[in-house]
């Protein structure tokens, strides 16, 4: 082990993934520096969401390491790698939709408190987290709808307030899994601007097909295909490289 | 109008001793026993998403060690309480690490295995259990020297218990916990990536409600000072599942009512038709039509049309 390690924030070392014949992940190798701003792209099926859940411990991969500020999480449980900074949003919206909107983001701040193992006493006595969760909702401009349930609102609105349960947990390393799909453009427009103001405490590597909107987000562009990782570089590197335009722009 | 409701409610539990028959006093302890029991079980099927066919286990496990620990070793009733208890929690802790390497159906299949496992034993370990025959001739504890030999005080002490039982369930529900718990009940995954560690979660709460289970065990064979190896099958845990479904998972009022459905029926009409069981289908026909949230989040629904309804 090198001193070298402690310079990534996320590093992925020859990650392999198979599902039977059916090969993901195909030595997928990643160093992202703490607060870079990493874009992930390639076509359908290229394995990017594959390799989020392989960082995020949802799926474990067949070999090779995952390290998190030089910690190698590899082995870990989904929520011990919550613990050490990591937060994620997915593509598919998963929220508790039953839920009001304080409520979804008070469990993002919960997860990572003793309290949630507190038998006796409720939520409700844990003050401060009803007021940092009604802050973050401010951030992402939805504290007008904080009572309401996830359930009522809309679509876009949605997607904010998954970023926001992430936000919440103030995360080291912040996964956003297409954080723009299904959005209108004035929602694009707001939610760029939400992830443009993420603090750079946090490194935020972000899966996106809308390549007008993430590009200006993005500061380093890694090109996925077939599981494999065919140009990864300076973002304006990565556009001009003739791969890109092959494998992703179609030109 | 809440206050009514809950006056009222009071009403109809403290009432009983006072207004009816021995027949009916005995019958309303039988539904504290099964309240306590439903509620258990509710802890995983509505609270938890676990839904199990094997909540009897508990039940009849803390019953015949209770009715074996008193009638063979004679020993205390207190003593035998305490083991009993502490004996089924220690297999709710087991039984949950077997049943929750899987979720969904197959969660149910393993608890209904197990519970079978422990029914089949209590049939043919006739040595220890008595077989088919059951345990008789058990007696009643005596709490602070008062004698539950009466319909009325073994009412009174059933109603002590239930309460407690009730209370100590609603704080645990509505605790942080019970926060993680019905995060962990609808998004798994995404509770994990919260930080959340959702076996721990659920396996906590398989053994509170396996705690809670022996209590209710131990009611169950005080009532009755009988044991017999029926009172471990499925059809008794299916029962209470039923119960639980049908007076609205998910609520804290539910399992209670639906508890009181089926004894009633079962009482009630049993003794006017033979296949009791077959009414009991269509009324939970019925109320899954209607009511498909249960009873209780369906009269509550009702109840607040009516006032919106009325000006």
């Amino acid at each position: 082990m090198t001193s070298l390690t402690t310079d990534f924030a996320l590093e992925v070392i020859n990650l392999k993934k198979a599902f039977g014949g059916l090969v993901v992940t195909q030595g997928v190798s990643l160093a992202i520096r703490p607060g870079e701003r990493r874009l992930i792209i390639g076509p359908n099926g290229a394995g990017k969401t594959t390799l989020f859940n392989q960082i995020s411990g949802d799926l474990r991969p067949n070999s090779g390491e995952v390290r998190l500020f030089g910690t190698d999480i590899t082995q870990l449980a989904p929520y011990k790698r919550a613990h050490f900074g990591l937060s994620r949003t997915y593509q598919i919206i998963t929220l508790f939709s039953g839920d009001t909107l304080e409520h979804n983001v008070t469990l993002g701040l919960l997860g990572l408190r003793t309290a949630r193992w507190q038998m006796w006493r409720p939520l409700s006595y844990y003050g401060d987290l009803a007021t940092k969760a009604r802050r973050t909702l401010d951030a992402v401009g939805l504290l007008h709808l904080a009572e309401h349930p996830v359930s009522d609102i809309a679509y876009g609105e949605k997607r904010r307030v998954e970023l926001a349960m992430a936000l919440a947990q103030r995360p080291r390393v912040l996964l956003l899994d297409e954080p723009l799909a299904g959005l209108s453009n004035t929602e694009r427009t707001q939610v760029k601007s939400l992830i443009a103001s993420i603090p750079r405490e946090t490194t935020v590597i972000m899966i996106e097909h809308d390549m007008d909107t993430a590009l200006d987000l993005a500061e380093t562009v890694t090109l996925l295909n077939y599981g494999r990782v065919i140009v990864d570089g300076e973002r304006d590197a990565v556009i001009a490289d003739e791969r890109t335009r092959e494998v992703y722009l179609g030109v | 109008m809440k206050w009514i409701g809950v006056a009222l409610l009071a009403a109809s539990f403290l009432l009983p001793p006072f207004l009816a028959g021995d027949f009916y006093i005995n019958l309303a302890s039988q539904i504290l026993v099964a309240a306590i029991f439903a509620l258990s079980l509710n802890l995983l099927v509505g609270f938890g998403g676990m839904t199990s066919l094997g909540h009897a286990s508990y039940l009849g496990v803390a019953a015949y060690i209770s009715a074996l620990l008193t009638s063979r070793y004679g020993l205390g009733h207190g003593l035998a309480a305490l083991i009993s208890i502490a004996g089924t929690t220690a297999m709710a802790a087991f039984f949950g690490v077997i049943a929750l390497r899987a979720t969904g159906l197959g969660f149910l299949m393993i608890t209904l295995a197990l519970s079978q496992v422990l029914w089949g034993l209590a049939y043919r370990m006739s040595g220890v259990t008595n077989g088919d025959n059951g345990i008789a001739g058990l007696t009643r504890p005596m709490p602070f020297g008062i004698s539950l030999e009466s319909a009325t005080s073994f009412y009174w002490f059933a109603l002590v218990v239930a309460t407690l039982a009730f209370l100590m369930m609603s704080i645990f529900v509505s605790s942080s916990f019970g926060s993680s718990l019905k995060g962990v009940r609808d998004q798994p995954r995404r509770m994990a990536a919260l930080g959340f560690n959702p076996w721990m979660i659920r396996w906590i709460t398989f053994i509170y409600a396996g705690f809670w289970g022996g209590v209710s065990g131990l009611l169950y064979v005080y009532y009755n000072k009988y044991i017999h190896p029926t009172s471990l099958s499925t059809t008794s845990s299916a029962e209470a599942l039923l119960g639980v479904i049908a007076g609205g998972s998910a609520t804290l009022g539910g399992p209670v009512a639906g508890a009181a459905l089926v004894l009633l029926l079962k009482n009630y009409a049993s003794a006017y038709i033979e296949r009791w069981n077959m009414l009991l289908g269509l009324v939970f026909l019925f109320i899954v039509l209607v009511m498909p949230t249960g009873i209780v989040p369906g009269v509550s629904r009702l109840a607040a049309a009516l006032r919106r309804g009325t000006p």
